[in-house]
């Protein structure tokens, strides 16, 4: 009897099996648009491996948040209100997942960021997590290789004023290369552009003319953070220039070409430094699917949506409180991009990878764990 | 780096001193600046002029155009200075047909109406590059025969550069000498005071305002390919920055004057790069100071710097 009951839910279940709707927004254009689409990649195969939870079919639903804050804000409550999204991927991109982040959290659905590393995305809201390290965590990773591995002695940071994981960024890598150096004026100069900007000859040569060891570029946008570097190149610096995980993009070898040679930056992940056996799987898929090496983003982006599938399995139900509270006590969930385990914050404690520019392509050089 | 520079360096490290070598290099940037951003102004200016449009789509214009060399070169392996005439002429038939669908109907429309539709224009070439080319930032061609830099007593000049200034000076005298000195520029003056007044003393409105917009557009894609020669990636929201920048540039100048645009690109240039020189600190409040010294030329000069009453 117990057997006939259960079958005939199922039939029901199956019947009525409404999709569950995963809402996502990404910058699909824009400046930070590579990022997005990366992202995507990794997103669609792992929607492609798992396609219905709960024995109800999945349903993805991406909005492009162009890169804006205001479109990113508006993004996540279209997803939420039109398309009744009960959790929520997004975004690359801090200054546009901060504003998306209060939407989600102000209505009760549960955002998960793939890649968004500024603390401000998840801090304060209970309903907000990510898969990815966080800033202060990044910044002093950089500052500690170019002080520990490149005898860096002084730096200056040349940052994008209109983005918060900018700002962030270069207020932690300033933090740490001060300590490190243990020397507060190590910092020799911090100069500001703005998002949209194609001329950096003068930040350059404010730049250059206080002679630093190495140049910390957190560049919001990939592509811009190239045409620095090209133009610092024909103002003939020298400097080694540093950057965060923004930089991974393969805009950015296109457009600085031998500019960015031997150009350091921290990212999420390397297919020579993993650290799961999912990742070897999803290394495999990936590129019998897109016939080329994931990035960090596509592997987060994965990761983020593998996570939600999961917490939804672990909650059992569809609804976005749950969902909440099975995502609030993720505890060494496996991804492509190591183990997962979310703080207090819902912020994940991982390693960074450090990568170089060498002939056209981003070289593994190293991973760095957190100190903890 | 050069000793030049080194000695730069020692100098400056001090305080608010700058030797001559890096305060050099700041003008030098300035005025490479000023005459990218006068060069796309100057096109933004012609069209207003005449027709008493503000041509919003002129930025996104100036977006075909780069697609245009990029696509040029790409898919059809054209030599780059043949895909730099196959895009001019694209981009002068660009927006001639924008002319003929957009304002055209509009003409005897409140004004209003045809700067919506502008506007409109404007997002629809940025929807269609979106889904014709995709989001994503594409590399820009520079020739190797373009892509030099130039090593002028420490102060380091792009070659890009120099061409830009030279076609930017260029573009003013012939602008000059079109609307000053041909037959064409006469109808074009009439037009600019009155269309009727113009018709009835036996112009062709229509014609003269195909032509407008075909050298408006050839000038637009003009300067895309100088901007994209010095900043190159290209993507379709590349044209909304520096757009903004020329009307801007074009209001501060006295809109409608061709001489008053190229001053207020320069202007503008001056001030992005000399604030940050001077102002360090100051550098992320760029855009207040050139909103600041919009406000107190539009307070003192309603008209722009070169504007007629």
């Amino acid at each position: 009897m117990k057997w006939v009951m259960s079958l005939l839910l199922f039939a029901t279940l199956v019947i009525a099996a409404e999709p569950i709707v995963i809402g996502v927004f990404e910058p699909m254009t824009g400046p930070y648009a590579a990022g997005g689409q990366m992202t995507m990649e990794g997103i669609y195969l792992a929607h492609e491996q798992v396609k219905e939870v709960l024995g109800r079919p999945i349903e993805l639903v991406l909005v492009d948040n162009k890169s804006d804050k205001v479109e990113a804000a508006n993004a996540v409550a279209r997803l939420i209100e039109y398309h009744k999204a009960v959790a929520i991927i997004g975004s690359y991109g801090s200054a546009v997942a901060i504003p998306g982040s209060e939407v989600a959290n102000k209505l009760g659905v549960p955002m998960v960021g793939c890649s968004p590393t500024n603390p401000l995305v998840t801090l304060g809201k209970p309903y907000v997590f990510r898969v990815c390290f966080i800033d202060p965590f990044q910044g002093t990773v950089m500052a500690q290789f170019a002080v520990e591995k490149l005898g860096a002695k002084t730096a200056v940071v040349i940052q994008d004023i209109a983005s918060d994981y900018s700002v962030g960024l270069s207020h932690y890598f300033q933090e740490a290369f001060k300590k490190l150096t243990n020397n507060k004026k190590s910092v020799l100069g911090v100069i500001s552009y703005q998002t949209g900007d194609q001329d950096f000859t003068a930040q350059l040569t404010f730049a250059n003319s206080k002679n630093p060891d190495v140049i910390f570029i957190p560049a919001a946008a990939y592509g811009e953070a190239a045409l620095i570097i090209k133009q610092a190149r024909e103002l003939g610096m020298k400097q080694i220039f540093l950057g965060g995980d923004t930089w991974e993009a393969p805009e950015f070898l296109e457009v600085g070409g031998k500019a960015v040679e031997g150009s350091y930056f921290s990212t999420h992940f390397d297919t020579e430094a993993t650290t799961t056996p999912r990742a070897a799987e999803f290394i495999k898929a990936f590129r019998a699917k897109y016939g080329k090496d994931p990035s960090a983003f596509a592997a987060l982006g994965y990761d983020a949506y593998m996570l939600v599938v999961d917490a939804i399995k672990r909650a059992g139900s569809a609804d976005p409180k749950a969902i909440r509270d099975a995502l609030a006590a993720t505890k060494n969930f496996e991804g492509a991009t190591g183990y997962i385990t979310l703080d207090q914050n819902g912020d994940a404690i991982k390693d960074a990878v450090i990568r170089v520019v060498k002939d056209g392509k981003f070289v593994y050089v190293t991973t760095v764990r957190p100190s903890e | 780096m050069s000793d030049a520079q080194a000695s730069a360096c020692a100098f400056s490290s001090g305080g608010v001193l700058m030797n001559l070598t890096l305060f050099l290099q700041h003008l030098a940037n300035g005025v490479a600046l000023g005459f990218v951003f006068g060069l796309v102004a100057i096109g933004y200016t012609l069209v207003y002029g005449v027709v008493k449009l503000v041509n919003f789509a002129h930025g996104d214009i100036f977006m075909m155009a780069a697609f245009f060399v990029y696509y040029g070169i790409v898919l059809f392996s054209f030599p780059w200075f043949l895909s730099f005439l196959f895009a001019i002429f694209l981009t002068a038939l660009l927006g001639i047909s924008i002319e003929k669908v957009a304002y055209k109907p509009l003409r005897n429309a409140p004004r209003i109406s045809s700067l919506c539709s502008a506007i409109g224009m404007s997002f629809l070439l940025e929807n269609f590059a979106i889904v014709v080319f995709g989001g994503r930032q594409k590399p820009f061609y520079q020739p190797a025969v373009l892509n030099k830099t130039l090593n002028v007593w420490g102060v380091r000049i792009q070659l890009v550069t120099i061409i830009t200034i030279v076609v930017s000076i260029g573009a003013l005298f012939f602008l000059s000498y079109l609307v000053y000195k041909t037959k064409m520029g006469l109808a074009m003056r009439a037009l600019a005071y009155d269309f009727d007044t113009a018709r009835l003393m036996g112009i062709n409105v229509d014609r003269t305002i195909t032509f407008t917009f075909a050298v408006g557009s050839s000038l637009a894609a003009i300067s895309a390919i100088f901007w994209a020669l010095r900043y190159p990636q290209i993507w379709p929201f590349m044209g909304v920055f520096p757009g903004w920048r020329a009307f801007t540039a074009a209001i501060i100048g006295g809109i409608g004057s061709i001489k008053g645009a190229m001053v207020g690109g320069f202007l503008i240039g001056m001030i992005s790069i000399l604030l940050v020189a001077f102002l360090p600190d100051l550098a992320g409040y760029r855009d207040a100071f050139i909103f600041i010294m919009l406000v107190f030329v539009l307070l003192f000069k309603p008209t722009g710097l070169f504007g007629e009453t």
